[in-house]
């Protein structure tokens, strides 16, 4: 594995030098005119078409429809990357090195290890991008412009973060742990995707280092054969093909961490990483209360109908979804809709409603989450630099004929 | 020839075929941009941000990619990039 990333890092690293461009044109890299296409259905190996929305490293999301189950499907979950170098890890092969200046005992771990030395832990759990929603902020913020499908609710399968930890001896001056994976990126000198948790975070017993995805092996696009589960916080610390693990006295001060994945303090409820805040901006951490309309779509044209269904889920950080209330009057009247199983607090939770449209034309719906702790969606998303965090409201007109 | 040809099964092995699809505005600038940025990644990265960012915007990002993320681009190149990026796909 780190043969061939060096490899690769090599042989990339001469392009320049070589004169990158009649190679990249040769390998059909090079563009041609044209105007280019905002998102586009595409299939990696492995998935179904998703919504594309860039190639290399690849970024696709699952288009809503697809939203209809409680778990979904792995075929159908979405795949976010920051760096293009990502190797097929031979599960044979693959190790787990746990290190770093506060632990007295550096430890490595087969796979086999792992599954055979330690207690398994399913969780529901929702996995969310940190910028999904993020093409709807306006004006539009830089970024990847995800719409609503760059999450998915999935039965993570593994051994808990701190029973693996504890063998190595943590000490006192243990402050974070740092995450690291396969995954890389083409030239040596890009950083590698390395974020860090809170000591306390990575010793809840709720982390998990995950070996299966709803009943089978992870998907090489979702981080095969190991990847970190964080719920209730977003999935930028969930890393992938996890290769390391660093419990650390000193608060790691890579890009990921410092420069990325970060808000405005004391702009959104809940969340703390002391050691990573600044005056002015924190991590970006917990996943706030949120909810989704997936059997409808803005502007969709529908025959009308004695009744009309309105499906979708809704989610939080872990406290629970209490009430899920809709609204086919633009928010003049609520009713609460019905809450479907409860397969845990860190599961999106499902729900369905039915309203009585009076006559033909056009209908304002309106879905709004509230959890356990009183949380609520406020009717617009919280501006902030990265567009992290989008909860608003969704507003929906569909039209009866 | 022999690095040739492992440059082009790396490109094999990490590049998708959907990238031949992407386009971008044959104008002046257009070889520096596709041959420093294709280098890590798909230029699809460019044409979602069409109209979104301003000169100051990109001048950001390409700041960012060589400052942050390690893109081995001279100043020359560099400004060459801006240009093309802020007068193509420019707010």
């Amino acid at each position: 594995m780190v043969d061939r990333r060096h490899f690769i890092k090599n042989t990339a690293g001469g392009l320049a030098a070589l004169g990158g461009l009649t190679l990249l044109q040769r390998s059909g890299l090079a563009a041609a005119t044209g105007n280019g296409q905002a998102t586009i259905p595409d299939a990696l190996p492995g998935k179904e078409a998703l919504i594309k929305q860039t190639y290399r490293p690849p970024n696709y999301e699952t288009p809503i429809n697809y939203f209809d189950t409680p778990f979904t499907p792995n075929n159908q979950f979405f795949v976010r990357y920051h760096n293009a170098v990502i190797p097929e890890v031979k599960p044979g092969e693959w190790r787990l090195r746990i290190g770093g200046d506060a632990i007295r005992t550096p430890l490595e771990f087969s796979l086999e290890q792992l599954r055979k030395d330690f207690e398994h832990v399913e969780i529901a759990a929702l996995c969310l991008c940190s910028g999904n929603r993020r093409g709807a902020f306006e004006p539009p913020v830089p970024g990847l412009q995800w719409g609503s499908g760059a999450m998915g609710n999935a039965l993570w399968r593994g051994v808990r973060l701190k029973d693996v930890l504890a063998g190595a001896g943590i000490d006192k001056s243990a402050l974070e742990v740092s995450l690291a994976g396969a995954d890389s990126g083409v030239l040596p000198t890009t950083p590698n995707f390395v974020k860090s948790l809170p000591l306390a975070k990575a010793l809840d017993q709720n982390t998990l280092i995950a070996f299966e995805m709803n009943g089978e092996p992870l998907p090489h696009w979702n981080g095969f054969p190991a990847r970190l589960i964080i719920p209730g916080w977003t999935a930028t610390y969930w890393l992938k093909h996890l290769t390391a693990l660093n419990v650390i006295s000193e608060p790691f001060d890579g890009f990921w961490m410092k420069n990325a994945y970060r808000i405005p303090k004391d702009r959104f409820p809940g969340g703390q990483f002391g050691s990573q805040e600044t005056e002015t901006t924190m991590p970006i951490t917990e996943i706030l209360v949120n909810s989704l309309i997936t059997n409808l779509e803005d502007g969709q044209t529908l025959p009308n109908a004695k009744t009309i269904e309105i499906k979708g889920v809704a989610w939080d950080s872990g406290n629970g979804i209490a009430k899920v209330e809709v609204s086919a009057d633009g928010g003049g009247n609520w009713q609460q809709a019905a809450l479907k199983q409860d397969y845990g607090r860190f599961s999106w939770r499902q729900w369905h409603s039915v309203f009585e449209p009076k006559h033909p034309g056009q209908y304002r719906i309106m879905a709004r989450a509230t959890s356990h702790s009183g949380a609520t969606q406020p009717l617009e998303p919280v501006p902030n630099p990265s567009g992290y965090h989008h909860n608003a409201v969704q507003k929906i007109t569909i039209r009866l004929v | 020839m022999r690095t040739l040809i492992l440059l082009l099964s790396f490109l094999a092995a990490t590049a998708t075929a959907g990238e031949n699809r992407i386009f971008l505005k044959d104008r002046p600038g257009k070889n520096q941009v596709v041959a420093q940025c294709a280098m890590c990644h798909s230029l699809d990265y460019i044409t979602a941000h069409a109209a979104m960012l301003d000169r100051a915007g990109w001048e950001k990002t390409v700041g960012k990619m060589i400052g942050s993320m390690g893109a081995p681009i001279n100043n020359a190149d560099k400004q060459v990039i801006i240009d093309y990026l802020a007068q193509n796909y420019g707010k």
